[in-house]
């Protein structure tokens, strides 16, 4: 079976899969990594989005040996190594932007690519369309939408802190 | 006396926006769902299903399949069968307008003879790894004599339609009725108009993001069973899958249900998958582990709505309704879920009065099998259909007659003088005022200024439209005597258990179970607003049969005036034996204790006992009342609610259509709900918000498709459109309260007003948008294709003015 060298959260693994196995089956079963979640068969939700050298990639549909070498990194490595939450993951408590919690890593991971990528930042109608791949059954969006509008303003150095975006 | 530093600790008790325990773990990837667990040894099971709505199944060859890697075992339903394997029940019996009981075929955990829908499970494939189960579930094989699908209630109500199920001829489960028949008569004979709408309600697949999974676990050594499920009620699974299914007694059967990604309903059922990997993992005497793919989950999760109606509205020349007659077709798809026949019956019928006073109502409903994936609860459950119902038939009333669609809704509002209001169709509403909500919902929406905007989107060539629902639900089932008579098999109470510890902190044990609703941080919310004691020293747990004594779960927005009230009582209790030890403690007589903000107090005096002083003595009971108070401070109370709770308000929806495409684009909606006492506005919202987005989905882009043959059509989320974050307009959210008179709390239930009331409001306003196209009525959803058609397959009317 193929052996597959790969840098998770900053810490290196090197795992034998299947030529099948899928990054997403390598993260949940082979690291028990089980953050990042799988909601449909189809690519489609982006419950297992995760960042694959820096890009937010969908990990049910990337096979686990296509991501020999990378660097990847899944909600259980965005926040700082003491525990601070990402502005992302704050601003989402902040603005109660999550509910059931299954779409949440998938949804965070997207959104701190997202913003990362518009450092000019992005308008409320940016923010809905950059939100294409992810789908979230309890929220409505309206809140996570909000969410990521006060985290980019922390990730960009526009403001200091969530709270502060609030106002 | 309130001190400088308690001061300064945020206020936490019954109204804070509390931001959520629940969180932090969610945010960092440390949920825990089922298919996080892993459990020694596990196997993994494919279900082989079957491709073909309606087949006689002749043969099932698993001999190849057996001899694949990795394959443990091979079940079929000659194996359930076999062992007496029960199938899943039905719980809730309807009556015949004859008085004759329902028709209730077994839904077998493993099809048996028959398959009847796409997604029946003819095999359960046990292996090593999923993979390898799924791969053997390829080699077995299965001979099918193929018979026709019933797709649709059309096709499965035909005379020659074969039937689905030999217990039920003509497909037909029931045919039930409420209401008076002749007084209804009798008020179409008197009245001035009388207006006919028939319309349908379109079928949705739930689709909550986590789909289903189920472990079965057993230790031969001591015979315990244990399922870990996706399950909104896991003491209801535990009931339904002991005692009529797999016959494991209670005591040995331990239910936990996680943390769990969204239900909406779908997940209140006791599906034939969990019974069959409790079965299965003691067959092999190991772990035995499902998770749905989403393929799965779109065949298998049971579906909601799926009505087809006729609905006479008789009027005066006042405009005042006279009489409501009202003939239901159910789809209950191929097999009874747990409580698919109350929701077209007692979930919806009784909804029919809505905020009208309508004084005869006769609602007749025909559920009816087909080859499709079982019908049963899915937010807000019999209570949307009765409201898309009735708020379109209240428009299409004042189109008919020229009365303005504001005015006729007043004139037949139920007035705030007029509580408790005792509906035709068997509710006794208890507390609201529509009047309010309507008001306050047209000064949030500019209803007033809307000719403005329809005239600017009209410059833009645009045609802009905006449409009201003023509805009301039924929340918080049930009395436990109300609904066995009615034909639940089971009681609707909830359970709480407030475990004071030593030091004063303090445990929940709820029969509550909280799948995105926010539980750990609302009920916590109640405990310090109660007890006085800190937010961060309550903890709430639910969802384990093991630790909670007892429970119906969440569905039907039961928790807070269900469960909440349970948690009230428990609390009481606490407080009144609390007040006791600090009696004695401080050598005052009872009656002269006093409790506020977690101290006891001496009445009149500066004589104090904190909350951890009583909890500490309870525990460590060295100077205690001990020959007539026993040790220890925890309390159980069951709360059987008095009556349902009543929910309702006014939805506005504003929509703008591009004549060119079709497309229907959400530009506001305003939702002004009355849910009774808030606890958590901040919830509150999120819960109104996220039953709006359904709502909408409904209304503009969700429907489940069968072809005529019973394959199903809109089978992946590239086929169903679930409402994506630019398919969406910001929902702005606010509350008018009046209290529920019967539960403690003062509390009616949020979480499904967002679904029920928004449909009608999003079509009225897409019927409003296309006023200049002689449309009376669309049926959901408004797709870009159908609006299209309405706008070039009709002349625009000129208005003669």
């Amino acid at each position: 079976m193929p052996q597959v060298t790969l840098t998770v959260n900053g810490k290196q693994h090197s795992v034998e899969v299947e030529g099948r196995t899928l990054l997403v089956e390598l993260l949940r079963e082979k690291l028990r990594l089980t953050g990042t979640h799988v909601g449909c068969d189809t690519s489609q939700c982006g419950a297992c989005v995760v960042h694959v050298d820096g890009n937010s990639v969908k990990s049910c549909t990337t096979l686990a040996v296509a991501v020999d070498g990378a660097s990847v990194t899944t909600i259980e490595g965005l926040a700082a190594a003491d525990g601070t939450l990402h502005p992302m993951q704050e601003a989402f408590r902040e603005y109660h932007a999550l509910q059931c919690g299954f779409c949440t890593p998938g949804m965070v991971m997207s959104a701190v690519d997202l913003v990362q990528k518009h450092p000019e930042g992005l308008s409320e109608q940016e923010i809905r369309e950059g939100l294409e791949g992810n789908l979230c059954r309890c929220t409505g969006y309206h809140n996570i939408v909000k969410a990521i509008d006060a985290a980019q303003e922390v990730m960009h150095g526009r403001s200091t802190s969530i709270a502060a975006a609030a106002e | 006396m309130d001190t400088g530093a308690e001061s300064l600790i945020p206020f936490t008790g019954i109204g804070a926006s509390v931001r959520r325990k629940e969180d932090l773990r969610f945010l960092s990837g440390r949920g825990h769902y089922t298919d996080d667990i892993s459990r020694p040894g596990q196997t993994h099971v494919w279900f082989l299903r079957s491709p073909h709505a309606h087949a006689r199944i002749v043969s099932v060859d698993t001999a190849a399949a057996a001899r694949m890697p990795g394959v443990v075992a091979i079940f079929t339903g000659a194996d359930t069968a076999a062992d007496k394997i029960g199938g899943v029940p039905c719980g809730w019996l309807i009556h015949n307008k004859d008085g004759t009981p329902m028709r209730e075929p077994p839904h077998p955990v493993l099809a048996h003879g028959k398959a009847r829908f796409v997604g029946d499970a003819v095999a359960m494939v046990i292996a090593e790894t999923r993979q390898q189960a799924r791969d053997a579930a390829e080699a077995v094989a299965v001979e099918y004599e193929v018979l026709p699908g019933l797709a649709s209630m059309a096709q499965a109500l035909a005379p020659d339609a074969p039937a689905i199920h030999e217990e039920a001829p003509g497909n037909i489960c029931y045919d039930w009725h409420i209401g008076d028949e002749a007084a209804t008569d009798a008020a179409f004979a008197r009245a001035k108009h009388v207006v006919t709408l028939e319309l349908v309600n379109n079928r949705l697949i739930p689709n909550a993001m986590e789909p289903r999974s189920a472990i079965g676990d057993y230790d031969p050594t001591t015979g315990d069973h244990t399922l870990y499920t996706t399950s909104q009620n896991p003491h209801v699974i535990r009931l339904l899958m002991g005692a009529f299914v797999l016959n494991i007694p209670e005591h040995k059967l331990r239910v936990v249900a996680p943390d769990v990604g969204g239900g909406f309903g779908s997940k209140i059922f006791h599906y034939i998958e969990e019974a069959a990997v409790t079965w299965a993992a003691a067959k092999i005497a190991r772990p035995v582990k499902w998770t749905a793919d989403r393929t799965e989950s779109f065949m298998t999760d049971a579906h909601g709505r799926d009505h087809v109606s006729v609905a006479k509205l008789a009027l005066d020349e006042h405009g005042t309704f006279l009489g409501l007659r009202v003939s239901t077709q159910a789809n209950m798809g191929a097999y009874l879920s747990t409580f698919s026949t109350s929701v077209p019956t007692y979930l919806y019928a009784t909804l029919l009065a809505g905020v009208y006073t309508t004084p005869a109502i006769y609602a007749e409903v025909k559920a009816v099998f087909t080859n499709t994936v079982p019908v049963d609860a899915y937010r807000g459950a019999g209570r949307p259909e009765a409201t898309f119902l009735l708020e379109r038939l209240v428009d299409v009333v004042a189109r008919d007659t020229g009365l303005d669609r504001l005015e006729i809704r007043r004139r037949n509002f139920i007035k705030p003088d007029q509580f408790p209001y005792q509906t035709p169709v068997a509710l006794q509403y208890d507390s609201g005022d529509y009047f309010s909500t309507l008001e306050m919902g047209l000064k949030a929406a500019d209803w007033a200024g809307f000719e403005a905007r329809r005239a600017a989107a009209a410059a833009q060539g645009k045609l802009r439209g905006i449409g009201i629902s003023t509805y009301l639900e039924a929340c918080g089932i049930a009395p436990s005597a109300v609904v066995g008579a009615l034909g639940a098999r089971a009681g609707l109470y909830e359970v709480g258990t407030i475990r004071v510890h030593p030091t004063g902190s303090v445990t929940v044990l709820t029969g509550t179970h909280s799948h995105g609703q926010g539980h750990e941080t609302t009920l916590a919310q109640l405990v310090c607003e109660q007890l006085g004691v800190p937010f961060d020293k309550v903890e709430i747990v639910h969802g384990d049969t093991a630790k909670i004594p007892f429970g119906m779960g969440t569905y039907g927005s039961r928790s807070l005036a269900v469960g909440g009230s349970a948690m009230v009582k428990a609390m009481d209790k606490i407080i009144a034996k609390a007040k006791r030890i600090a009696a004695h403690l401080m050598e005052a007589s009872v009656e002269d204790i006093e409790f506020e903000k977690g101290v006891f107090r001496v009445a009149g005096t500066d004589k104090t006992k904190a909350f951890a002083e009583i909890s500490l003595t309870a525990y460590v009971p060295h100077n205690y009342p001990i020959e007539e108070l026993e040790p220890g401070l925890e309390e159980t109370a069951f709360y059987d609610p008095k009556n349902f709770t009543y929910p309702g308000g006014c939805h506005i929806a504003e929509v703008e259509i591009e004549p060119e495409t079709g497309h229907v684009r959400m530009v506001n909606f305003t939702a002004v709900d009355d849910v009774g006492r808030v606890i958590n506005p901040m919830i509150v919202e999120g819960q109104v918000q996220g039953g709006v987005a359904q709502g909408i989905g409904q209304a503009l882009l969700e429907t489940c498709v069968y072809d005529g043959d019973g394959q199903l059509l809109s089978g992946s989320m590239m086929d169903y459109t679930l409402p994506r974050a630019d398919d969406l307009a910001p929902v702005s959210v606010a509350t008018h309260t009046t209290l529920c008179t019967h539960n403690p709390l003062g509390v009616k239930g949020c979480g499904e007003v967002g679904a029920i009331g928004s449909p009608p409001a999003v079509i009225n306003a897409v019927v409003d948008a296309l006023r200049d196209y002689d449309v009376r009525h669309v049926d959901m959803p408004a797709t870009p294709a159908k609006i299209w058609s309405i706008i070039h397959g009709n002349a625009r009317r000129v208005a003669a003015e």
